[in-house]
């Protein structure tokens, strides 16, 4: 399909030229600043000077930061999880639904996927709220008032919310290509549904769910909206420690390295990926 | 019920403890948009209980000037960061459909990357990168007082354009730009007039995302921002922040009713390509 760069060399460098210069200026440049602020200190205002140092690294596992990074991965653990439990049933059903219910079970997802994050964190907020629809409901039956909202569960109810169709996008797209005579097969043979989900289905589609966590994990573990607006003090996440760095503390180089932190379980998650797409390939090419 | 309308073995959508699921996911996710549509027509200052229809806070809204600032600001932003994504991120989807050159991995990775990055670090690089690197003067004339912002929403919103378009460049039928340069058309007419009319639709697709990304942006925009360069999400937030008011909830059913709008009106105009997108990454 393509062809070498050398046959058509105006062509080439007419498409290439400008966005290999945009990504390079406007996006390696500044991530490349922050990691080399990673490893400086704090001069002036806004002044860094590069020394090479790991301390700010050595900060980031001090008992302070490290509890707000455990409590960080286990908000987007619950989260990764909880979407799981109740995306897989929806991307079973949208699988094996019309091509119509497809088109509309998709748009289902996607619309509040494209409604602005804070509309959404705002919208989940009235419904949380000691007044709000939870609450009247439950006092019906004579229960409650019960204080949800800026709590850790408010967080996680928001990050679900936020965060679900990160993993049922990418499972849907897994589960639609597995080959359905196998199901039949399980199913023919005696197998149950659930234990046909369990034995036949998750093992295939073990790449693709695994992709689906990932795509659900490291968005939810740099979530900085919805800890800030749902939470309460003690449901800071790790991103509003990074904010706090380069706004009111200005520790640029510590606030660097906390973001690096982030960036490198990125690009562990990406590298794995690309592994796990590589095996594949060679064991489809070795098929 | 008949043997006949039992479901089979694998019709999950038609088993109803499933429908059962789907419809509580829906309703979980499309309850609390609801009410917060529902009350910004509420006539009454305290959003809890229903007092009758109103379109005050719409009113009150449009004579409110900040937010209408706001709200320019960011329609001028995302439609200058639309027409930039969109002819950045064709380009560089031709590039890597059509070339094989030295570094083709890197410069894919470079351009995947800004879909995956944490808001949160990509916020942070870019206000430091106007920061100290490239500093942006403060007292810029309209609208070029935006451009900080401009250049951040364009470098996060480009990469999906080249997502959309390389998908359908996947269709596309070389043999009819040979056809072109057989026909004596150079390799840039043959371009333009072969390959550019293949993607338009990609294209459109690619700049509603586009423009809707832009207009969502929150966090990265947060950060690039100052003080005098307040956008549409900006401003919502630092209201959500003072006060719920129903004004809040009518700014949002705007906001919601442009973005929805345009997504439904993209995802039209990609049709079948939108499922190999999903599936693309």
């Amino acid at each position: 399909m393509s062809g070498s760069w050398r046959q058509e060399k105006p062509a080439f460098f007419m498409v290439l030229t400008a966005p290999a210069l945009w990504i390079v200026l406007f996006f390696v440049v500044p991530l490349s600043v922050i990691w080399a602020y990673s490893f400086g200190r704090t001069l002036g205002l806004t002044e860094v000077d590069v020394t090479g140092t790991l301390a700010n690294y050595q900060r980031v596992f001090d008992p302070v930061y490290l509890l707000i990074f455990g409590k960080s991965l286990v908000f987007a653990g619950f989260t990764t999880a909880i979407c799981l439990v109740i995306g897989f049933p929806y991307a079973l059903v949208m699988t094996f639904a019309s091509n119509r219910g497809k088109v509309l079970l998709l748009l289902g997802i996607m619309l509040p996927f494209w409604t602005n994050l804070l509309v959404r964190t705002y919208a989940l907020m009235a419904i949380l709220r000691t007044e709000g629809w939870i609450n009247s409901f439950a006092g019906l039956f004579g229960l409650g008032p019960f204080e949800m909202l800026h709590t850790n569960f408010a967080v996680i109810v928001g990050l679900v919310y936020v965060h679900l169709p990160f993993i049922v996008l990418p499972l849907y797209s897994t589960l639609d290509r597995l080959d359905r005579s196998l199901l039949e097969a399980s199913l023919d043979l005696g197998a149950g549904h659930l234990r046909t989900i369990f034995q036949v289905v998750v093992p295939i589609a073990w790449p693709g769910i695994a992709s689906a966590v990932m795509l659900c994990f490291i968005p939810a573990l740099g979530s900085y909206l919805t800890p800030d607006l749902l939470g309460g003090p003690d449901s800071q996440m790790i991103a509003s420690v990074i904010e706090r760095q380069f706004k009111r503390a200005n520790d640029w180089p510590f606030g660097a390295a906390l973001s690096f932190m982030l960036m490198y379980l990125t690009l562990a998650a990406l590298l794995v990926r690309a592994w796990q797409d590589r095996r594949k390939q060679g064991q489809e090419q070795a098929a | 019920m008949s043997a006949k309308n039992r479901p089979g073995p694998l019709e999950y959508a038609r088993r109803w403890p499933m429908r059962l699921w789907v419809a509580a996911v829906l309703v979980f996710l499309y309850l609390p948009l609801a009410n917060l549509i529902l009350f910004s027509f509420n006539d009454s200052r305290r959003t809890i209980r229903w007092e009758g229809f109103t379109l005050d806070w719409y009113a009150k809204m449009l004579g409110d000037a900040p937010l209408l600032d706001a709200f320019v600001n960011s329609l001028t932003i995302a439609a200058i960061s639309t027409v930039f994504s969109v002819v950045l991120g064709a380009m560089a989807a031709i590039a890597l459909w059509r070339f094989r050159f030295p570094g083709k991995g890197l410069f894919d990775g470079a351009i995947t990357l800004p879909i995956v990055v944490p808001e949160i670090c990509m916020g942070v690089a870019m206000l430091v990168f106007f920061g100290t690197v490239m500093p942006w003067p403060r007292d810029l004339v309209w609208p070029l007082d935006l451009g900080a912002i401009i250049i951040a929403h364009i470098t996060f919103s480009f990469p999906f354009v080249t997502v959309v378009v390389r998908a359908r460049l996947a269709s596309f039928n070389r043999e009819m730009e040979e056809a072109a340069r057989d026909l004596g058309a150079g390799e840039l007419r043959a371009l333009f007039d072969v390959l550019v009319p293949h993607i338009t639709p990609a294209l459109i697709a690619g700049g509603l995302l586009a423009f809707t990304l832009s207009l969502d942006d929150f966090v990265i925009t947060f950060f690039t921002a100052g003080p005098n360069t307040v956008t549409f999400p900006v401003k919502i937030y630092s209201m959500v922040r003072f006060s719920v008011t129903p004004e809040v909830n009518a700014a949002s059913t705007v906001l919601m009713a442009i973005t929805v709008l345009l997504t439904v009106l993209g995802m039209r105009l990609q049709g079948s390509d939108v499922t190999k997108i999903q599936g693309g990454h």
